[in-house]
């Protein structure tokens, strides 16, 4: 029988490649490992190999066409004995090439496998809204962050991958400053497992992008060592999934030995990396520490969700003298957002950005979980509400301020967030506005939060253990009581 | 013929898998390298191939959409864990990192059961929760599966703390790569594990690349069967492309830690063939490297040799083997593709008891 070889996809997001090369022609005799072919996609080069024995029948698409959809037939190969030319005609027509993917401006989440994911139907008795507030507290006034500021007037914005953002200002700081450097595992010669540390090796060379053994515990133990004697250490986590193995030295010798040496010895450490669900990747890969990090005094923690917060913040956080998490997203790495053309832009740690304005409810969000907030917004939107959405940006210190003037506007809010709900950053926003904003409150806050489970494999468990744009509307309706 | 030789290399039951029939002559073989029998050669090509087929097919789910995230595929390397399996008797422990759907094959563990839970469906080892990287089975005595790199020597060394403890003559199987040979946890786990003299068989697969680093570039040692040494831990560098090498070597180790002489840690030294998993541009090292480890040294295709040339086995027996494991390959990734997802209502099961 003639068996269709199919576009392959070689990662989880690729939807569709190059197929650069045929290194078999019609009529060539094939068996299961042969490389028939090389494709392309954005990141590298991979090989096409056989998994049957045949005969390359026909070839359905040509050397050096783009944009071959995954799971298009690209050729066909006739079984043993069988003869090619039937094999041959049997075939489809080639598909047309997919059209040309258009860089969408915000995380599409669409795409990304996130919009709309069913409730998982435990919000039900949460939804509803709680007595009358009651007890008066001491009110004080509260001016947000102008974070508009941030950028002068006029500045060119260039469009740039949140990957690219961390990548320059990595580079930035180390033209500006010879003690900052970079180690990790396979940031050097690799180019970084998820390319953010990409062309580093090349204009630092290897003293100053080091490549480490996989051995977490101890690198991170000897960027924090270095970073006694002020060197700048920015330490790559593949993930921070790993960086459990080397949890002990970020909180027991980088987080604590500034107050344990009476402010003589502090640690300007960066540990940095995706944080966070990517895709079906299970349990152990797929964990959001933010809370974790956020409980700790000692710390910075920062999560930005766009690309020029992602460059500003990274800068602001190498030239810090303390130690900062600074946790990426995976999703988000591939994503553009314009980004101010300046010669040195920092963005101010411990300040929150109000990303959308709006009157009737505040949305708290940050890192991936803007992209369900910024959506969910624009479909409240439809319906007469009007959301205004804080992108908190850096979790610890948080931004009281700007939290607590919004909801002192909008009397409602809602957090959104991919981590757990117990103990969250959502449980620590909620306490804040009680304890500061208690009498302009006219609901309950309501968190919106990953399902309290660890993360399951299958594709349909997954997408019901993540927050999704749906739970957030209905979040926000029921604090407005619609 | 093809199906009893397959029966006989399952679940511990043939001959070639009795520790003591010892048929395998490691010590007083002709050649330096230990022969194998007909049978125990028929029966390592089976199982080696059964895991070729498998991480083939594998690899075409994953290219169709119908594996997601990540999937380390174990081909070129099934003579480490054929080899070692057939050292082992029942009771005898196994766990791995990420890169362990050959392993559990090894163990007798349903090739269906592991398909569907790559394509997490509620027919996988793991309900569909667990993915390309968790699966366990008790039953086989298989104890994952595990995503962090390194976590699985201490947890494999903890099997071998309950065998000794219960003192039931069992011996725990730890495999892992040169990469996680660096996590300091090996090193804590080395020594406990020497102190209390546990039953516990340490197995690096040097496949020369951790992701894209090679051995010289991680380690300063590249000589793995020396990293117990401080602590007194023998070790050995194998072969561990050819399966025969690979069960002498299992057989030293296993009666070592199964006579409560302690740990003991063997090298093998092998490759894999394909990406680190699947989305690798592979550019740490040549074609011609790979295309010759391929060539030269593939595991399956030196017992072929030996089925032709020894056994005088001729073509179509060996198609006959080849179209029964395909078969089982096929029926494992049909099941697979058309099992159900999981219920809605497991995501909220198995968090606690
Ligand atoms: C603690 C930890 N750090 C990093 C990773 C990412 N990672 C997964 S596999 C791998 C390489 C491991 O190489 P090796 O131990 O040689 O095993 P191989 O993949 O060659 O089988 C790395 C760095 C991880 N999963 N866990
Ligand atoms: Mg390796």
């Amino acid at each position: 029988m003639a068996i269709d070889i199919l576009m392959p996809a070689l990662s989880p997001t690729m939807e569709q490649g190059k197929l650069a090369k045929w290194l078999k022609k019609e009529g060539d005799k094939v068996k299961p490992g042969d490389v028939l072919a090389e494709i392309e996609t954005d990141k590298a080069t991979m090989e096409v190999e056989a998994i049957d024995e045949g005969v390359l029948a026909k070839i359905l698409v040509s050397d050096g066409t783009d944009n071959v959809a995954v799971n298009t037939p690209i050729a066909v190969l006739a079984g043993e004995g069988e003869d090619m030319s039937t094999a041959a005609s049997s075939a489809k027509a080639p598909a047309a090439p997919a059209p040309e993917a258009q860089p969408a401006p915000t995380p599409d989440m669409e795409r990304e496998g996130m919009a709309d994911r069913p409730s998982a139907g435990a919000r039900t008795d949460s939804d509803r809204p709680f007595a009358e507030p009651a007890a008066p507290s001491i009110i004080q006034t509260r001016s947000s962050h102008d974070a508009m500021a941030e950028i002068p007037e006029g500045t060119e914005m260039v469009s740039m991958t949140v990957r690219e953002a961390l990548r320059d200002a990595m580079a930035e700081e180390m033209r500006r400053d010879e003690n900052v450097f970079v180690m990790g595992e396979e940031v050097a010669e690799y180019q970084g497992a998820y390319k953010v540390t990409q062309g580093l090796l090349q204009e630092f060379g290897a003293r100053r992008v080091v490549d480490t053994p996989i051995t977490e515990h101890g690198f991170a133990g000897v960027g924090v060592g270095a970073a006694f004697t002020g060197l700048r250490p920015i330490v790559e986590f593949m993930t921070f999934n790993f960086a459990m193995q080397a949890i002990d030295h970020i909180i027991n010798s980088a987080a604590k030995t500034l107050y344990m040496s009476g402010g003589q010895l502090g640690a300007p450490v960066v540990f940095r990396g995706p944080n966070g669900a990517a895709a079906r990747v299970g349990a152990q890969h797929s964990h959001d520490y933010s809370a974790w990090y956020s409980n700790v005094p000692g710390l910075k923690v920062i999560a930005p969700y766009s690309a020029s917060d992602a460059k500003g913040l990274l800068k602001s956080a190498i030239r810090d003298p303390n130690p900062i998490i600074f946790l990426e997203n995976e999703i988000l790495y591939g994503q553009s957002f314009p980004v101010p053309k300046l010669d040195d832009f920092t963005v101010p740690i411990g300040k929150a950005r109000i990303h959308r304005e709006g009157k009737d409810v505040t949305i708290v969000s940050f890192s991936i979980g803007m992209t369900y907030a910024l959506k969910a917004a624009q479909e409240l939107e439809k319906e007469g509400i009007q959301a205004e959405v804080i992108d908190l940006r850096t979790i610890r210190p948080m931004d009281t301020d700007t939290i607590v003037a919004s909801v002192m506007k909008t009397g409602r809010c809602v957090t959104v967030e991919e981590g757990f709900p117990q103990s969250g950053i959502g449980a620590e926003i909620a306490a804040r506005i009680m304890e500061h904003a208690f009498d302009y409150l006219d609901a309950p806050v309501i968190r919106v939060t990953g399902k309290d489970v660890p993360m399951p494999y299958a594709a349909n468990l997954e997408k019901l253990a993540l927050p999704n744009v749906g739970e957030v509307v209905q979040a926000v309706k029921a604090v407005c009581y619609r | 013929m093809a199906v009893a030789a397959r029966k006989a290399g399952r679940a511990g039951s043939g001959a070639a898998n009795k520790p003591n029939s010892n048929k395998a002559p490691a010590k007083n073989a002709a050649s330096n390298s230990p022969q194998f029998d007909k049978d125990q050669d028929l029966s390592a090509y089976n199982e080696m191939l059964l895991i070729r087929r498998f991480e083939e097919k594998s690899g075409q789910m994953y290219g169709m959409g119908l594996i997601g995230g990540f999937c380390h595929l174990y081909i070129g390397q099934e003579a480490v864990v054929v080899g070692m399996q057939m050292a082992t008797i029942e009771g005898d422990q196994v766990i791995t990192g990420y890169r362990d759907h050959g392993h559990m094959l090894a163990c007798g563990m349903d090739p269906k059961g592991v398909m569907a839970e790559l394509t997490g469906r509620r027919g996988g080892l793991s309900k569909g929760k667990g993915g390309s990287m968790h699966m366990f089975s008790k039953e086989k005595h298989f104890y994952g599966g595990h995503g962090i790199v390194g976590a699985q020597v201490s947890l494999g060394t903890g099997l071998a703390f309950a065998n000794h403890y219960r003192e039931n003559g069992n011996v725990s199987l730890t495999y892992f790569g040169d990469g996680a040979a660096n996590q300091g946890q090996v090193y804590e786990s080395f020594n406990m594990a020497a102190l209390w003299k546990l039953p516990a068989v340490y197995v690096i697969e040097n496949n020369r690349y951790a992701m894209g680093t090679s051995v010289s570039r991680a380690s300063a040692q590249t000589d793995f069967s020396k990293r117990g040494l401080s602590f007194g831990i023998p070790g050995e560098q194998v072969d561990g492309m050819d399966v025969r090498a690979v069960y002498a070597a299992g057989q030293r180790a296993i009666e070592h830690a199964r006579t409560g002489k302690g740990p003991y840690i063997l090298e093998m030294q092998t490759y894999r063939y394909r990406g680190h998993s699947m989305s690798d541009p592979a550019k740490y090292r040549t074609k011609d490297e790979v295309a010759r480890m391929r060539e030269e040294f593939d595991p399956i295709e030196q017992v072929r040799r030996r089925l032709l040339e020894s056994w005088k086995l001729s073509e179509d027996e060996l198609k006959a083997i080849d179209s029964r494991v395909r078969e089982i390959v096929n029926e494992a990734a049909e099941f697979a593709t058309h099992d159900p997802e999981p219920d809605p209502s497991e995501l909220y099961t198995d968090i606690l008891l």
